[in-house]
């Protein structure tokens, strides 16, 4: 099976040398391999135990026995941010993986097949676009209850019009194409010739708008647990941590300063790296930067 | 014109009818009877069924349903279960607090964002244009809540400018009343000038690659009458849409916000029901975010036509 990529004259060396002098996507790969370092090496090892409560220990501004001070339980700010790394990568990954799985295919069948049902799906994507998400996100973890993954649901629902907004419109600048003519001439069905000649296509925009939507996960998730509706306590997390410092703000403003930034770093180097890949792989795009 | 003008309207309309049941199923799944928790735990199951009768809640789905939608269109949106007031008074206090708010930001937003935007297009690639493009990454990336927090640490708690939170209300007076959506405001308002300064930028440099601004130059006009009346002009579509997208965002976001500066504003209102099964105030509130959000989107396909006459012969 041959695939039909947007810039076969280059060579996978030629693009990452290219990738390697791209400081958007350098600064955003380095940011976000941090990040996930930070995460996974909390499975096994954090300055402080973060389930244990020191209150001897409570509300300490940063020395150099706790970098980033400690919380109102005497917990240490900075290993509650590398367990908090988890859950919002976890949420914010999960979700984007529901937007692609379900979206993805759903763009691409609109598509393929276009007419009443590509027409049908649109408007049911517009709806879904007539609710601030974050309204929803709200209304759907009140239903079902707070939680990780409540969350992830009410997160991955409006990632969904998202990715097929995105599938559809790639796909459709696809179908026009001679590859395709030969492909359909060669026998081949829709299915077929979306699997093995569409989706090859699109992934870049796939994957540049998959690392948009994680960083917008991240920032949802801040916002979701903020409010006492995601991850519940004792499982530490970021937008938590904001919460539990707002009323401790004048005598413990680091409580609110690190966790914030750990979002903030997150998130910037989530969209450095979408910024890098789209700059990288698509010429026009270059263009206008 | 007319015709594509009534296409939308009929298809803003069908939005409506849809988000409408949507809204009505999904909180007839949620757990809870409204009437049970107003009487409380102690109350009969007589007392609980007569009431049930009362609210009107033991009649079929659709009249429900029916009833509740012709309500929606005569503004009679029912009574709070836990307010006991009816929920149009509800939501016109609220909206008092929560419409300024979002008005303000999105003004702010759009004032810092277009400035910006053209500041950058017109030193691409320059130093200028790279500091504030690199701010607008930071801006990005930074939750409002968060930002709203720091604000409060600086402004309220350091300097002691302006009020941490709360709401004098609009009777105190304009000023004490705006001075605290101040705060409120800014936080809603830098996220999303980031993102506009962002498309700002983009939409400008993709117009000013173009071939008639190569001949508004070279036929002498100054290059800042080129940019604001020839470029801007022409970069007003992308520009628009996302105001559109952002009013949307912003009124989801007045929600966190809301709660950060306890503001008694809709979303709190939104969030305090949800939380207090208060079902026919979420159903209110949650169709008029998506009625202002439908309209509002239906207002920027409309006002493309007025911002670029070739599009006004079309469709």
């Amino acid at each position: 099976m041959t695939l039909h990529l947007e810039i076969p004259e280059e060579t996978f060396a030629a693009i990452l040398a290219k990738a390697f002098r791209n400081t958007a996507f350098v600064t955003g790969f380095v940011i976000t391999l941090l990040i996930l370092a930070m995460a996974l090496a909390s499975y096994v090892w954090t300055p402080y135990d973060v389930t244990k409560l020191v209150i001897s220990d409570k509300t300490q501004g940063p020395t150099l026995a706790h970098w980033f001070g400690t919380d109102h339980f005497g917990r240490d700010i900075l290993s509650m941010i590398m367990v908090g790394a988890r859950n919002s990568i976890a949420v914010a990954l999960v979700a984007v993986g529901i937007g692609m799985g379900v979206g993805v295919p759903l763009g691409a069948f609109a598509a393929a097949r276009g007419g009443l049902v590509d027409e049908a799906l649109m408007r049911i994507n517009d709806l879904v676009f007539a609710f601030p998400a974050l309204l929803s996100a709200i209304m759907i973890t009140a239903i079902f209850g707070p939680g990780a993954i409540n969350a992830i649901i009410a997160i991955g629902i409006f990632n969904i019009p998202v990715f097929a907004r995105v599938a559809r419109a790639g796909a459709l600048a696809i179908w026009p194409r001679e590859f395709i003519l030969a492909a359909r001439a060669a026998g081949k069905g829709k299915t077929q010739i979306t699997i093995e000649h569409v989706l090859p296509n699109i992934a870049t925009l796939l994957l540049v708008q998959g690392t948009i939507q994680f960083a917008l996960g991240i920032l949802a998730e801040a916002g979701l647990s903020y409010l006492g509706l995601g991850a519940q306590p004792p499982m530490p997390s970021w937008g938590r941590m904001l919460f539990d410092a707002q009323t401790r703000m004048t005598v413990a403003p680091w409580m609110a300063i690190f966790p914030g930034m750990a979002i903030v770093i997150t998130v910037l180097g989530l969209n450095l790296l979408g910024d890098g890949i789209a700059d990288i792989l698509d010429p026009k795009s270059r263009r206008q930067r | 014109m007319t015709t594509y003008l009534l296409k939308r309207l009929a298809i803003a309309f069908a939005t409506l009818v849809l988000a409408s049941i949507v809204v009505f199923a999904v909180l007839e799944i949620l757990p809870g009877d409204p009437a049970r928790l107003m009487l409380g735990m102690n109350a009969s199951t007589d007392q609980v069924e007569l009431l049930r009768n009362q609210m009107g809640l033991n009649a079929p789905l659709v009249l429900r349903y029916l009833h509740w939608a012709g309500g929606l269109l005569s503004l009679d949106f029912g009574r709070s279960y836990t307010y006991s007031v009816p929920v149009i008074d509800l939501v016109r206090e609220r909206l008092a607090v929560s419409l300024p708010l979002a008005l303000i930001a999105l003004a702010l937003s759009t004032v810092i964002a277009i400035p910006v935007g053209l500041f950058s297009a017109s030193r691409r690639g320059r130093a200028g244009d790279t500091i504030s493009m690199g701010a607008a990454q930071l801006g990005v990336a930074v939750p409002n809540f968060w930002f709203a927090l720091m604000l409060i640490y600086v402004f309220a708690v350091w300097l002691r400018l302006v009020p941490a939170g709360g709401f004098p209300g609009w009777g105190a007076g304009a000023w004490p009343a705006l001075k605290s959506l101040l705060l409120p405001a800014v936080a809603l308002a830098l996220p999303q000038a980031a993102i506009l300064a962002r498309v700002t930028r983009s939409a400008l440099i993709e117009v000013l690659n173009e071939d008639y601004i190569r001949t508004a130059r070279a036929k002498g006009l100054p290059y800042r009458a080129v940019l604001w009346r020839h470029a801007l002009r022409n970069a007003m579509i992308p520009v628009l849409t996302i105001l559109g997208l952002q009013f949307a965002f912003l009124l989801a976001g007045t929600i966190i916000i809301e709660n950060v500066f306890y503001l008694p504003g809709l979303g709190r209102l939104v969030f305090q029901a949800i939380t207090q099964r208060d079902l026919i105030v979420v159903e209110s509130v949650v169709m008029l975010l998506v009625a202002a959000v439908i309209a509002v989107n239906l207002l920027v396909d409309l006002s493309y036509a007025a911002v670029d006459p070739r599009l006004r012969g079309r469709r």
